[in-house]
């Protein structure tokens, strides 16, 4: 139990001598992506060993007040480089090694633990010049971050709250107790320029402002953890990685406005990022980090932890406060907006996790520091979610303003199997796309959102020269109409009709016209709907068909489709100079369109064929063709 | 916000005269914006969007859920905001069973109607993909989902102001629909038909169940006598249907029209208003007396009375005995008229015709019925009614005005009253005070019942004690009246429910639109021929004092309690199949299977699959109850079985039989 902010203090010295004075750490990353890669049984594997050597003085035993111990394992929270999971890493050294298999933890035991050498087979190896590189920090996917909301993402053991209190934890709360007033706090959020970084970017402190002056006994901090985008997983890999930071920034917001409790509204699709969650919330009440008098100040703070019941549209504000309060998920006309009349009719601060999870450092670091990072009305850093046909998957957090091509080429590794780069999709279903042409923008709000796009939570869907825009359009508004909460007619019906367009379109029975009502319905719904999922869903729509309208009215003109995607528009073919008259296709066709004679080139009767393709996938000669 | 100042709307300014939204500001100014989901007596829902204007300050931004701010410059009819109501409208439509010419509501559908005013003349989309079928179980409503434009009138009606919430949305995105608890047939909830949500859907999705030609059939079976029954709130209302002023009195008009229609006999429902009144009266004296089931609660609103049964069993003791005045009617038709004219009761067929919709259910009741068949054998609404003077061709507004027949169609002004939320109780009030203060009692209008307001309180002296009155109307006002009274805030001595809003004026049967100005014109109307009617107190009837002697030998006796009476039983909230919590012969074994991405992919579904099919072919599939789980957090060792709180990790779809057989039907054999 911390009763004041020395007695933080101590704590903070006490955990940080016991991380120094431990010569080896293993931390094996427990995110999703590894753990359903085997990651919980490399850590198993390690315990083992560990206890198989007792002649090393190692003991088993995982908390830190053996501080004799010498080499401990942990589990972490995410990477980010969940492409190359499950990742071990150790410290001091930082060395990393990916994807490391169970077979593989004796010979890092041996070699590294107890040798001290680095095991280079396992090293993350160049993308080009193909040589080991041993830490972390000289990983090119590294080397390009900047990382603040991730800052510990990794580095430290999620369920330990000496862990974070050993990296600055609640120090920044700390700070503003005793040395802000709350509208001190308002105004360095204000001055550091934050933009909410859930998809709208408000600025925070404008929000908190709002809500401060509100009248009303009883506020609310909520913190908005329901990320859905397809492809997006920075909330997660925060909340399942340092959630006390999360819980820390909803402790500042509470501060600044005047509010005493928080709701975190996370996904049920996410237990691990809740089972966190919670145990962070018990370990910060037993410490006495949350409830009355938080070390020994005059604020007290409670936080809840509800979990979602599973649609997208309740990351929409009013939907998530109407879920909260036990309705249904349905977004609320606005004004009155949350921060003046919210949860049960309270003033109510919504921020999404990464935004809160950025306060602590701006507090503790001042905005000034803040603002030198990112552009001048876009301000610190973004991260993104990478997906896609890119060579390397994971998390990025990267200063706002940096262009395309460093994410994409830099960080990213450019695209998988040498594709060519076409296009990316970024903001999930609510943003837009961006094309060569775009690689050189800097990605911030406004530059986004004059292209059409927008930062949204950060979802980045890499795609290559094989995609058909058309079917991503498709993709995104099948997404959009069975997300949409159905309540205003724009967006349900709409989002309906304009997938009913796309599908006419992609199946060749298009026509111009289509093209034309497709364009007329997005901008009525962008311009008519209720909240912001609706007003956001045509964008993959308009800007597809911003940039690459040749491809839509190559689908309706001449009924093809450039990428080779849609199957109805594809032409099966047998070339007769490869084919050698096997007879393989005809027996697999289900269809009985392949006629021929043995060891003659075969037929495909198009009327008959139903582009189903197994039999290219059955040809070893490659002989048949699309066109 | 401002509740004053100026703001200018098309060019022109507009003073602001508190009111809460740019909406109600824009139609004072003379442009008469559409809606489909603002009622300005619900909340503020927002999702129709026809009301979108653009402004200076705030842009394109809807005017029902905008507050007004002093000087904002309004723009209703702009290139983009026409284009935005053309295309909703053209959405709502292709998604819209467009069998307009044989609809119900053809001619009054609002979808219909701006369809036309928009100038919307072709569907570029393609049509409804899914037909639903029509619930046609309950007795008063029909429900269409295949015309519903999901606006949430219904679901809002029923559930603020009836405090019931029998509509709500279900699943999400095109799939939303808006249905029952569980998606249970209509008759099978706890609905208590009062029809509001009817009143307020604007197409065809909530109908009226007709019972037109149930009634053309009597009318036309010569072995049928039809004696007809017209209760108070009709006579002020009918007349809208054909172009008159909402309250005009068309009482002779409609004699006129029924028995034009072919009706034998056109009676009163005022008859036996003042025998329940009477009848009432006496029970609630003799409770007085006995200080005993107080307060007592009235029982001429079936929809009340079959909310109390299903929510409040424990007060059922104190809700009045007393038939509605429609069942006292069809019981003394079918008891005692038929005798006179030398009928079998079935041969008499009692037509009702009423403002309410929840008046077809009460007929239906099994407890109203003599010689076994119902007492009341067809209900119909004041806008049925218009509807079949429409069928037989009837010029209504020529009309010459006729009389009732007799002897059942005379009644008392505090009869008339019955209409209005507060006349039950001013009835009593009034036959009570000429009861105990004998012929000197003049007239006496108690006005503190009188109005739309929610909860009305009132006191009144007795020989000596103060009575303790309250008259309420919507049902979620009563729920709060109930608390009020249940929490000690409050007590009384006597309570009127009327559940529609303004009572019986404001019914679900009545004619569009039914909002608080057409109740009130209507209760006006009331009130005026009440003050007019020579006969004040059910007392003066001299043809129900009559009624009661030769039929029953006096009031409120074994007689009138065989006639006039009636009991109550609880009722469920939800019909159908019992949930079946647990097995009663041992609790059904646990089984869950993880379907968490993980060990979807590895194959969790075929592994349900299997488990189901072993447990059917094994006969044990009653003791199991399988269930999918979210992720169980074993994903590196999926699929992840959960047995009984036991965690067996490591299943495929190939071993599952080995599992089951080990893991699972051990311990089922072992229960």
């Amino acid at each position: 139990m911390l009763n004041s902010r020395a007695e933080l203090d101590v704590l903070k010295k006490k955990a940080l001598t016991e991380i120094s004075s431990m010569q080896k750490r293993i931390l094996v990353c427990a995110g999703t992506g590894c753990v359903a890669n085997g990651s919980l049984k490399v850590f198993d594997l390690f315990k083992q060993l560990l206890a198989q050597r007792p002649e090393l003085a190692v003991s088993i035993e995982l908390e830190k007040e053996h501080s004799q111990q010498e080499i401990s394992a942990h589990t972490s929270g995410c990477h980010g480089f969940c492409q190359m999971g499950p990742l071990v890493r150790i410290e001091p050294r930082g060395t990393l090694y990916c994807k490391v298999k169970p077979e593989d933890v004796s010979e890092i035991f041996e070699e590294h633990i107890i040798n001290g050498r680095v095991v280079s087979r396992l090293l993350y190896q160049d993308d080009h010049t193909h040589s080991p590189i041993e830490t972390q920090d000289e990983i090119p996917f590294y080397k390009n971050q900047l990382r603040i909301a991730l800052a510990n993402c990794g580095r430290i053991d999620p369920d330990d709250i000496e862990d974070y209190i050993a990296h600055d934890g609640y120090q920044s709360l700390a700070k503003a107790l005793f040395e802000m007033t709350p509208d001190e706090v308002v105004k360095e959020v204000l001055d550091s320029g934050l933009r909410g970084r859930g998809g709208g970017g408000f600025p925070t402190g404008r929000k908190w402002l709002f809500a401060r002056e509100a009248a009303g006994e009883k506020k609310y901090i909520i913190c908005n953890g329901d990320e859905g985008d397809p492809g997006a997983f920075m909330d997660r890999s925060v909340m399942e990685g340092d959630p006390h930071r999360v819980i820390e920034g909803m402790m500042l917001a509470g501060y600044a406005v005047g509010a005493d409790e928080g709701y975190i509204y996370v996904r049920a699709e996410y237990p691990l990022a809740v089972k966190r969650l919670r145990t962070a919330v018990e370990t910060a009440g037993k410490h006495g980090m949350l409830g009355e008098k938080i070390l020994g100040s005059g604020f007290s703070f409670k936080v809840n932890i509800k979990e979602g019941a599973g649609a997208f549209v309740c990351g929409e504000e009013t939907a998530l406060i109407a879920s909260i309060e036990g309705e249904r998920g349905m977004p609320r006309p606005r004004p009155p907006f949350p921060a003046v009349s919210g949860l049960w009719g309270c003033p109510t601060i919504i921020n999404n996790v990464e935004t809160l999870a950025n306060l602590p450092a701006i507090i503790l670091n001042g905005s000034g520091w803040f603002t030198n990072i990112g552009t001048l009305t876009s301000t610190g850093t973004k991260t993104f979610a990478l997906a896609g046909q890119i060579a390397h998957t994971g998390l990025v957090e990267v200063p706002m303003g940096l262009t395309l091509r460093k994410i994409v080429f830099d960080i990213g590794g450019g695209l998988r199997d040498n594709k060519i780069f076409k296009a990316v999709q970024i903001g999930g279903p609510s943003g837009g796309c961006l094309t060569k042409e775009h690689l050189d923008l800097p990605l911030d709000y406004d530059s986004l959102q004059k292209v059409g796009a927008m930062v949204g939570s950060g979802g980045m869907v890499v795609m290559g020269e094989d995609t058909c825009m058309v079917e991503v359009a498709k993709f995104f508004m099948g997404f959009v109409q069975n997300e949409s909460c159905g309540k205003c007619v724009p967006c349900r019906e709409g989002s309906r009709r304009m997938l009913e367009l796309l599908t006419r379109i992609a199946s060749g029975s298009g026509t111009e016209e289509d093209l034309l009502l497709l364009e007329e319905l997005a901008l009525i719904v962008k311009d008519g709907s209720l909240c912001g999922l609706g007003k956001t869903a045509p964008n993959p729509v308009l800007t597809t068909l911003r940039y690459f309208r040749s491809e839509y009215e190559a689908h309706v003109r001449d009924k093809k489709c450039p990428a080779g995607v849609c199957k109805d528009l594809l032409d099966y073919r047998i070339d007769p100079s490869l084919c050698r008259g096997c007879g393989l296709c005809k027996k697999v066709c289900p269809a009985d369109a392949i006629s021929g004679v043995k060891k003659e080139p075969h037929r495909i009767d198009p009327e008959k064929c139903i582009k189903c393709g197994t039999c290219i996938s059955k040809c070893k000669f490659g002989s048949i063709v699309t066109n | 916000m401002s509740s004053n100042g100026k703001l200018t709307i098309d060019g022109r300014e507009i003073d602001i005269r508190g009111e809460k939204n740019l909406l109600e500001i824009i139609r004072r100014a003379g442009i008469n914006l559409p809606t489909f989901c603002y009622h300005s007596e619900l909340s503020v829902y927002g999702a129709c969007r026809l009301c979108l204007v653009e402004t200076d300050k705030l842009g394109l931004v809807a005017a029902c859920s905008t507050p007004p701010q002093e000087g904002i410059v309004i723009r209703t009819n702009t290139l983009r905001t026409r284009r935005l109501r053309k295309m909703v409208i053209e959405l709502l439509l292709a998604n819209h069973e467009r069998e307009c010419t044989t609809c119900s509501r053809s001619g009054r559908c609002k979808l219909q109607l701006l369809a036309h005013q928009l100038g919307v003349k072709e569907v570029r989309f393609g049509k409804r993909d899914k037909k639903l079928p029509i619930d046609l179980t309950s007795p008063s409503i029909v429900r269409d989902p295949n015309k519903c434009i999901l606006c949430g009138d219904c679901v809002r009606m029923c559930k603020e102001v009836q405090g019931l919430g029998i509509w709500d949305f279900a699943h999400r995105g095109s799939k939303t629909v808006v249905t029952t608890a569980f998606d249970k047939e209509l008759s099978d909830v706890a609905c208590v038909n009062c029809g509001q949500c009817v009143s307020v859907c604007p197409t065809g999705a909530l109908t009226v169940k007709s019972e037109i030609d149930k009634v053309w059939n009597a009318i036309h079976n010569p072995d049928k006598t039809v004696v007809a029954q017209i209760a108070p709130a009709v006579r002020v209302a009918l007349g809208e249907e054909f172009g008159l002023g909402a309250g005009e009195d068309v009482t002779g008009k409609i004699v006129a029209g029924l028995k034009l229609t072919g009706v034998d006999r056109v009676f009163d429902t005022l008859f036996t208003a003042d025998m329940t009144t009477i009848e009432e009266s006496n029970e609630f004296l003799v409770r007085l007396e006995k200080n005993e089931k107080l307060p007592i609660f009235t029982s001429c609103c079936p929809s009340w009375v079959k909310y109390c049964e299903q929510f409040h069993a424990e007060l059922l003791p104190n809700v009045s005995s007393c038939r509605s005045p429609q069942q006292m009617f069809g019981s003394v038709v079918k008891k005692y008229y038929a005798k006179k004219l030398n009928k079998r009761p079935e041969d008499v067929f009692v037509v009702s015709i009423m403002p309410c919709v929840a008046k077809k259910f009460e007929a239906q009741r099994p407890e109203f019925t003599t010689g076994g068949v119902p007492d009341v054998d067809a209900v119909l609404t004041t806008v049925e009614t218009a509807q079949m003077f429409n069928e037989a061709f009837i010029d209504f507004t020529a009309l010459v005005n006729k009389a009732f027949d007799n002897p059942l169609g005379v009644g008392s002004g505090a009869a008339l009253i019955f209409g209005a939320s507060g006349g039950v109780m001013e009835s009593v009030v009034r036959y009570v005070a000429g009861l105990t203060g004998g012929d000197e009692v003049g007239r006496i209008d108690f006005l503190p019942v009188r109005g739309m307001e929610g909860i009305k309180t009132a006191s009144v002296e007795v020989k000596g004690r103060v009575l303790k009155l309250a008259v309420v109307n919507g049902l979620a006002n009563t729920e709060k009246l109930i608390s009020m009274i249940k929490s000690g805030e409050a007590s009384f001595d006597a309570i009127e429910v009327m559940s529609c809003p303004g009572g019986c004026v404001g019914g679900g049967g009545q004619p569009d639109v039914n909002d608080t100005v057409a109740r009130i014109r209507r209760a006006g109307e009331i009130y005026e021929m009440d003050r007019v009617q020579q006969l004040h107190k059910p007392q003066d009837n001299y043809f129900v004092g009559k009624a009661f002697e030769e039929w029953f030998g006096g009031v409120n006796n074994h007689e009138t309690h065989h006639a006039l009476h009636t009991t109550y039983v609880p009722r469920r909230r939800i019909n159908g199949k019992p949930f079946i919590m647990n097995d009663s012969r041992s609790q059904p074994l646990r089984v869950s299977v993880c379907l968490g991405t993980g060990c979807y992919l590895r194959g969790a579904y075929d592994v349900i699959k299997e488990f189901n099919d072993l447990a059917e072919n094994q006969g044990i599939a009653g003791q199991i109850e399988l269930n999918g789980t979210f992720c169980l957090e074993k994903c590196d060792n999926g699929v992840s079985v959960n047995v009984n709180d036991e965690i067996i990790t490591g299943v495929t779809p190939e071993n599952a039989g080995e599992i089951f057989r080990n893991n699972i039907s051990i311990l089922v054999d072992k229960n």
